[in-house]
C-alpha cells in the first residue's frame, strides 16, 4: 500500500479512487485533522500555531507570504512522505477560497522535483474520458504495487 | 489566548457522497444507523458524515460502499461535524469546501461510468486519459493584433 499525494489535496474523486484501489491518499484533511485534534492554545480556525510558518520556511523563503508558508507546513511534510503523486491540472477549485495559486505551483514543483512516479491528468468531461481517467488511475496505482 | 481542548479527539470523520439514480442519502443513513455501534452518523443533502474510531468508520464505509459501489464516493474530513469554526450555522453560508465538492459532483457521473466500464475493459489496453495539453502562450502576432485593435 503506497502513500499517494493527491492534487487538489481536497479532491473527492482522487481521494476516493486512490483508497478504492487499495492505497493511502495523502489529502489536506489528514493534516488538518492532526492540527485540530492536538491540544494547545486556541488558534482558530485551523489551529495553525506560530511554529507552523517556521516549518514552512523549509519550503518557501521568508519573503514569501506567511499564507504560503502556513499552507506548506501542512502540505510539505506530506509531499516528503509521499511515494507517488496524482495531479489534476485543470482544477480551478484549488484556487480562490479553497487555496492559493502560488502554494499550488510550489506543490506541483515539489512533487515533480521528487523522484517519485507522478500521474498528470485533467478532469473527465465525457463518459469515454471518464472510462480512460479511471483506467489510467487504476493502472498507475497497480504499477506502484508492482514496483514495491 | 485560551486553552484549546479538542472535541472528538482520536476520531476520524469521513464524507460519504452518493450520486446514484437508485439510492438516496436517506437510504444510506438508514443502513449506516443499522450497522453503527456508536459512531456518529450525520445525514446531509449529498450523503453522510461518519465520525468514530478509524476501525469503526472503515467498517461502516465498507458496508455502505457495497450498496452501490460505482456511485458512492468517500473522502476524509479534517473537522468533525458541527464544529463551530466550520459549521455553516455559525459562518452564515456554505463553507468554502462545498464549492469544490459541488464542482466535482458535477463531473462524478463520468467517473461512475468509468468505474462501471472498468471490469469490461481489456486489461492490456493502454488508457488515454484526458491530459494537460502543451502550455499555450500569447503569440507576438496576437499581442500586436490586440494592441492595434485597441480603441482610441
Amino acid at each position: 500500500m503506497a502513500k499517494v499525494f493527491i492534487y487538489p489535496a481536497t479532491s473527492l474523486i482522487l481521494s476516493d479512487l486512490v483508497a478504492r484501489f487499495g492505497h493511502t491518499p495523502l489529502s489536506a484533511a489528514q493534516s488538518i485533522r492532526e492540527h485540530i485534534q492536538t491540544a494547545g492554545l486556541e488558534s482558530p480556525p485551523l489551529q495553525i500555531s506560530p511554529e507552523d510558518p517556521k516549518k514552512g520556511l523549509k519550503y518557501a523563503a521568508v519573503e514569501v507570504p506567511s499564507g504560503v508558508r502556513g499552507r506548506m507546513s501542512l502540505y510539505g511534510p506530506m509531499i516528503e512522505d509521499a511515494e507517488a503523486g496524482i495531479i489534476i491540472h485543470d482544477a480551478d477549485l484549488a484556487f480562490g477560497c479553497m487555496g492559493c495559486a502560488r502554494t499550488n505551483e510550489l506543490i506541483i514543483f515539489l512533487l515533480k522535483k521528487r523522484d517519485i512516479p507522478v500521474l498528470e491528468l485533467n478532469y473527465p468531461k465525457t463518459d469515454s474520458e471518464g472510462a480512460e481517467f479511471v483506467a489510467a488511475i487504476r493502472d498507475f496505482l497497480k504499477g506502484l504495487g508492482r514496483s514495491k | 489566548m485560551n486553552e484549546y481542548i479538542p472535541r472528538y479527539q482520536g476520531t476520524v470523520t469521513k464524507y460519504v457522497f452518493v450520486e446514484s439514480p437508485e439510492m438516496t442519502p436517506q437510504d444510506l443513513a438508514v443502513r449506516a444507523y443499522e450497522i453503527s455501534e456508536g459512531a456518529m452518523i450525520k445525514e446531509t443533502c449529498f450523503g453522510l458524515q461518519v465520525t468514530g474510531t478509524a476501525y469503526e468508520v472503515e467498517k461502516i464505509i465498507g458496508a455502505l460502499r457495497e450498496l452501490d459501489p460505482d456511485h458512492i464516493f468517500v473522502k476524509d474530513r479534517g473537522f468533525p461535524p458541527g464544529d463551530p469554526r466550520r459549521c455553516r450555522a455559525n459562518l452564515g453560508g456554505a463553507r468554502p469546501g462545498y464549492f469544490g465538492h459541488e464542482f466535482e459532483i458535477s463531473l462524478i457521473r463520468h467517473v461512475s461510468y468509468g468505474l462501471h466500464a472498468l471490469p469490461l475493459r481489456d486489461e492490456q489496453s493502454v488508457p488515454h486519459p484526458p491530459s494537460p495539453g502543451p502550455e499555450t502562450r500569447l503569440g507576438i502576432d496576437k499581442l500586436k493584433q490586440l494592441v492595434e485593435a485597441q480603441e482610441p
